[in-house]
């Protein structure tokens, strides 16, 4: 790896076809050369340049459409729950409301999950076991959303609704805090936060392995070298150095709950409002959208829906840059 | 350790009970440790138990409608069991055409230069945004395909819902064309150059050529990917309850006609959607399987 940077590609080509010899008249096939060279370099920086102009667009396109809305409710749009499709008034706060608090569910649950398979597959698993879990953790990423969707609402919601809501509300007695109050129905905010937890799990246990790869053996090795336990070499020696990348990790797992939309639409329950439960049904910006786009009445519905998505993007824009910033910052000195 | 007069004589009862303590110290170091070990095998077994699940549920509910009419017929109207998918197959495939055409040559173009231009200022804006571009929500690209793609002609179309497909496919196969163009050794460059080859041939027929076994891997997992998204076609490709194949009108898509069904009130239709599902896992999960074996022989067992 520090071989290839230090020979960088583009100073080996001037090597080879830098300038001709003084005097000696320049051959077509030279100039075919050069000309080849120019038009490949800039096709490929074109095809390059393609991607920051795709995000562009995006931005644009969605913002355009997006800004009667904005004009029209401004502020309020974030902070009213008012969403009155037939009178004309669009206030968006359950939607972003349920995008927050599923997500946060969604985090609380994944992330210890996360971290442990991410340390027992850089340090602890054997190796006869680490292929296949690492494999398994990569296949769930890969299961597409709506079959989460399918499992939610078959088997997941069902569970819910028989054991694990009234396990938490009356066994476990924590009906006693507005979390888990309110009838069992199944559809709800834990559901949409539990599916999502699973979605994301892999997100960030992929990328805390990279940044814990990344640690060096030195610092693993300094901390049994004092008398460290394993679990202490984890703890003092290793996770610190990683810190940031792992938080990092942590965001992109943010990014991805936060847009994630077809399981949240079938398992939330998309109804527009704020309840203080998590047995309540709720909505998410990315539901929202998914639900009442095809079915828009009207210019200002379809704005306000895009006005919806415009909040969405630039969050999740914002979160991933910062995920990808502090992931780059820990895994770069590899 | 904590001896203060030496190693002579009996040790005292104050450097007995010292040594005890230490003892004590290490074991509940020793437990801790183990406990927080066992904490981990624990994490790693609830971490793979929905995928388990998922699979088991797939296979019992719908392993049983998955026969040969699934792949051939259409969808029947609710209350007849039986029936297929044909037409959301063909229009899958169909979406990953577009999508594949649209987004690998970009997609490896751009892989290309940044693996080849890696300091440059484009180089890593592009890199960073490729990545960031990889975590938007697809729904997102979703509304943005309709704006620019379905609005200004008035209709739904297969080719809208391709195109916005593979522009999320772009990120994905930059990604993993520059790490493999990387992994190709600067000494084959060399040789080339030294043989007299000129730039844009070194890079595309030995370079690109050499990585092509890894750039192909990355194409297979960007379109198993999208094989199963369902947020951007619901305004693009819309689905299509008939047979079409046309890339003007709008067309059926696996995990599309997945979603209606499973969210429709019929059970025959139920059972549709796990059939489909599982075939759609199953086709995701080959090319992932596949992806993974041949990387690993290509690089070694790398991780």
């Amino acid at each position: 790896m520090t071989d290839a940077v230090a020979r960088d590609p583009t100073q080996v080509t001037e090597v080879a076809t830098g300038p001709a010899p003084a005097g000696s008249s320049r051959s077509w096939t030279e100039i075919g050369t050069e000309i080849g060279d120019r038009v490949y370099t800039w096709s490929i920086a074109g095809f390059a340049s393609l991607v920051p102009i795709l995000l562009l667009l995006i931005f644009v396109a969605v913002g355009v459409a997006a800004w009667p809305a904005l004009r029209a409710f401004g502020l309020s749009f974030l902070t009213s729950s008012d969403w009155d499709p037939v009178a004309g008034h669009f206030g968006a706060a359950p939607a972003i409301y349920g995008t927050i608090v599923s997500s946060i569910l969604a985090l609380v649950v994944a992330t210890p999950l996360a971290l442990g398979v991410a340390v027992f597959l850089s340090e602890f698993a054997p190796s006869w076991l680490r292929g296949p879990v690492a494999f398994a953790v990569d296949l769930l990423a890969a299961v597409p959303s709506v079959i989460y969707g399918l499992w939610g609402i078959f088997i997941l919601i069902p569970f819910l609704r028989e054991y694990l809501m009234p396990f938490l509300r009356d066994t476990l007695h924590l009906g006693v805090l507005p979390l888990f109050t309110g009838p069992a129905y199944g559809s709800s905010m834990l559901a949409a936060g539990l599916i999502l937890a699973i979605m994301c799990l892999p997100y960030i246990s992929a990328v805390t392995r990279e940044v814990l790869l990344a640690v060096p053996r030195s610092q693993r090795e300094a901390a049994l070298a004092l008398g460290a336990t394993r679990w202490e070499v984890i703890r003092d020696a290793v996770i610190p150095y990683a810190r940031s990348g792992i938080i990092g990790g942590i965001i992109l797992g943010l990014g991805r709950a936060l847009g994630e939309t077809m399981a949240v639409t079938m398992l939330i329950g998309n109804r527009h409002e704020i309840s203080a439960s998590l047995f309540a049904p709720g909505y998410t910006m990315a539901s929202l959208i998914a639900n009442e786009f095809s079915e828009a009445t009207g210019d200002m519905h379809l704005a306000a829906l895009m006005a919806v998505g415009f909040v969405l993007l630039l969050v999740t824009f914002l979160v991933n840059a910062i995920a990808r910033w502090l992931v780059w910052q820990t895994a770069r000195e590899r | 350790m904590a001896a203060t007069n030496g190693w002579a004589g009996a040790p005292s009862g104050r450097q007995r009970a010292v040594a005890e303590r230490t003892e004590r110290t290490i074991r509940r170091r020793r437990l801790r440790s183990s406990v927080m070990i066992g904490l981990m095998y624990v994490a790693a077994a609830v971490a793979i138990l929905p995928l388990l699940l998922i699979v088991i549920h797939l296979i019992r509910l719908g392993g049983s409608s998955v026969n040969l009419a699934f792949f051939t017929h259409m969808q029947r109207s609710p209350g007849e069991s039986g029936g297929g998918m044909a037409n959301a197959i063909v229009g899958t495939l169909i979406l990953i055409g577009i999508a594949s055409a649209v987004g690998l040559p970009v997609g490896i173009g751009a892989g290309l230069y940044l693996a080849e231009k890696r300091t440059t200022l484009l180089a890593t804006t592009v890199r960073f945004l490729a990545d960031v571009l990889n975590g938007l929500p697809s729904i997102v690209m979703g509304i943005f395909a309709w704006e620019l793609l379905v609005k200004p002609v008035r209709h739904f179309s297969a080719l809208a819902g391709g195109i916005a497909l593979g522009a999320m496919m772009i990120p994905m196969v930059t990604r993993t064309t520059e790490e493999m163009v990387r992994l190709v050794p600067i000494s084959l460059r060399e040789a080339a150059l030294a043989l007299g080859y000129s730039r844009w041939r070194t890079s595309l027929s030995i370079v690109l050529r050499t990585a092509l076994g890894g750039i192909v891997t990355g194409a297979l997992v960007a379109m198993a990917r999208i094989a199963g998204e369902t947020a951007p076609l619901l305004f693009t490709a819309l689905g299509n309850q008939f047979w079409s194949t046309s890339l003007r009108a709008p067309i059926a898509a696996l995990p599309l006609q997945i979603f209606n069904y499973a969210i429709s009130a019929y059970d025959e239709w139920h059972a549709q959607a796990w059939a489909g599902a599982l075939v759609l896992v199953g086709i995701v999960f080959v090319i992932s399987l596949a992806a993974r074996v041949a990387t690993r022989q290509r690089y070694g067992a790398g991780d």
